[in-house]
């Protein structure tokens, strides 16, 4: 029964917290540029626009184009979507609140998020279209590259915690390591921005060139889905984020859940942040920034924890 | 880290705390300065037919017709003969508000004024005629006082 209740609420969070991070975006975006965004839809500072959004998405017609793949064609949007609902069951809100409580948390929620790419590698090649493939080839080349920093960084994390438990390593996280593990963190949580294509890191999809990377041939809920997959990602990456190297739900005062949603969206935030201030790197921009900073970064942090763990011999 | 990434995070950060300039325009009204040139009126009384708003106008959206009546005059002189405007329309879907016709009018028939919404569905209703136009006069903001010390005007000479 407990499971049950968890796994609808896990099913909840999926759907709603997406969203109000996609109209977070909106209307943070808006005022960083100086504009109002939406405020129509719903009657109150536009609150109804992803929802209005939705029913138009919803309304389109579901084309397939003639030269496409099909199945793989159909397929792509829920490959997308899905592992980041079944990364969320594993990631704890608080102390014993968990839905599915993994002893090998961390690996397999990192080997889940690493299929939601392949998605958009799907629909890249499936899509019989120059630049979709264009773009499913920046993801795969992305993917490759920004696999190997994030994966570094979290091991870091396990390995200063002991666990792969992510309710574990949430547990035995003190304020210290805010310090001991800050290159980790934000190795971790750039490299996984650019596993999600989210600017400055938006090559595959980089609208003035390849129109819309791996995404351009899709339509109405199809597409909406691949959306809906993109701020899916930005709260998996953040709760991740949040329970490796914030200490999850660990905070004076507020009860366990509130610190970890606290601490998502305040992430969810430099997100956005990060798309409206920073230009799109360039492809070799891109490669250059893993394999030359954040893979030795990741390494070198990799190699202070264990220097810490023996001497502190623990 | 370069210093130019802190900047854009900080530029973009000081700009969402600042209150957004957009004015919500069907609900607020637009703070416009009272000479805005947002469509020409007509001051009908004062047209004499000359026709030189019609001929200067660069894409020739201005259409008059007039006749001309005869009056008796007094005694054994010829009869007085004098204009009278049928027709005023100006056609806004061709009108590129340069403001030659108000420029050129010599009796002062035609003016600016600040009035702006006359949108409509259809191409041909943005033919706006002498009636319509005669109404925006009432919203042209009365002629500047003379400065102080001017010469007084010279029709008061």
């Amino acid at each position: 029964m407990r499971d049950v209740v968890a796994l609808v609420l896990v099913t909840v969070a999926f759907l709603t917290l997406p969203l109000i991070i996609g109209q977070a975006e909106h209307k943070v975006m808006a005022h960083m540029q100086g504009r109002l965004g939406p405020m129509y839809a719903g009657g109150f500072h536009g609150w109804a626009q992803l929802v209005a959004d939705g029913v138009k998405f919803a309304q389109k017609e579901d084309t397939v184009p003639a030269a496409a793949d099909r199945r793989i064609f159909l397929l792509a949007p829920g490959v997308a979507l899905v592992p980041y609902l079944v990364v969320l069951a594993v990631v704890p809100v608080g102390p014993g609140q968990v839905a599915v409580d993994l002893s090998l948390g961390l690996f397999f929620a990192l080997a889940v998020m690493g299929i939601g790419v392949i998605g958009s590698i799907m629909a890249g090649w499936a899509s019989a279209n120059k630049y979709s493939l264009l773009g499913g080839m920046r993801v795969a080349a992305q993917l490759v590259s920004y696999e190997l920093p994030m994966v570094l960084a979290a091991a870091s994390a396990a390995m200063a915690a002991g666990t792969l438990n992510l309710s574990g390593i949430a547990g035995a996280w003190q304020w210290w390591w805010l310090v001991w593990q800050a290159p980790a963190a934000v190795v971790f949580f750039l490299a996984g921005l650019a596993e999600l294509r989210r600017p400055p890191f938006d090559m595959p999809v980089a609208d003035s060139e390849i129109i819309f990377g791996p995404y351009t041939e899709y339509g109405g809920l199809r597409f909406a889905f691949f959306l809906l997959a993109e701020y899916a990602g930005i709260l998996v990456v953040c709760s991740l984020t949040t329970v490796l190297f914030l200490g999850g739900w660990q905070g004076p005062l507020l009860p366990g859940f509130l610190w970890t949603l606290i601490k998502v969206f305040l992430l969810a935030f430099v997100v956005i942040w990060f798309r409206v201030a920073f230009p799109r790197l360039r492809e070799d921009q891109l490669q250059r920034l893993a394999w030359v900073y954040l893979v030795p970064i990741a390494l070198g942090q990799l190699a202070l924890t264990g220097v810490v763990k023996v001497v502190t011999g623990a | 880290m370069r210093p130019g990434l802190a900047k854009g995070l900080a530029v973009t950060l000081r700009t969402m705390m600042k209150r957004s300039g957009t004015r919500q325009y069907p609900e607020v009204a637009p703070d416009l300065a009272p000479r805005s040139r947002g469509v020409i009126a007509l001051f009908e009384e004062n047209c004499t037919v000359c026709m030189l708003c019609a001929r200067e106008c660069p894409d020739w959206c201005i259409y008059i017709d007039s006749h001309k009546e005869t009056m008796p005059a007094e005694g054994s002189a010829r009869a007085r003969s004098r204009n009278v405007l049928d027709r005023f329309a100006i056609d806004y879907s061709l009108c590129m508000y340069c403001g030659i016709c108000v420029e050129v009018c010599p009796f002062d028939a035609l003016f600016w004024s600040p009035e702006f919404e006359y949108a409509a569905y259809d191409i041909a209703e943005l033919t706006h005629e002498r009636d319509r136009l005669r109404e925006w006069m009432w919203t042209v903001p009365p002629p500047q006082a003379h400065e102080p010390n001017a010469d007084p005007p010279k029709e008061l000479r």
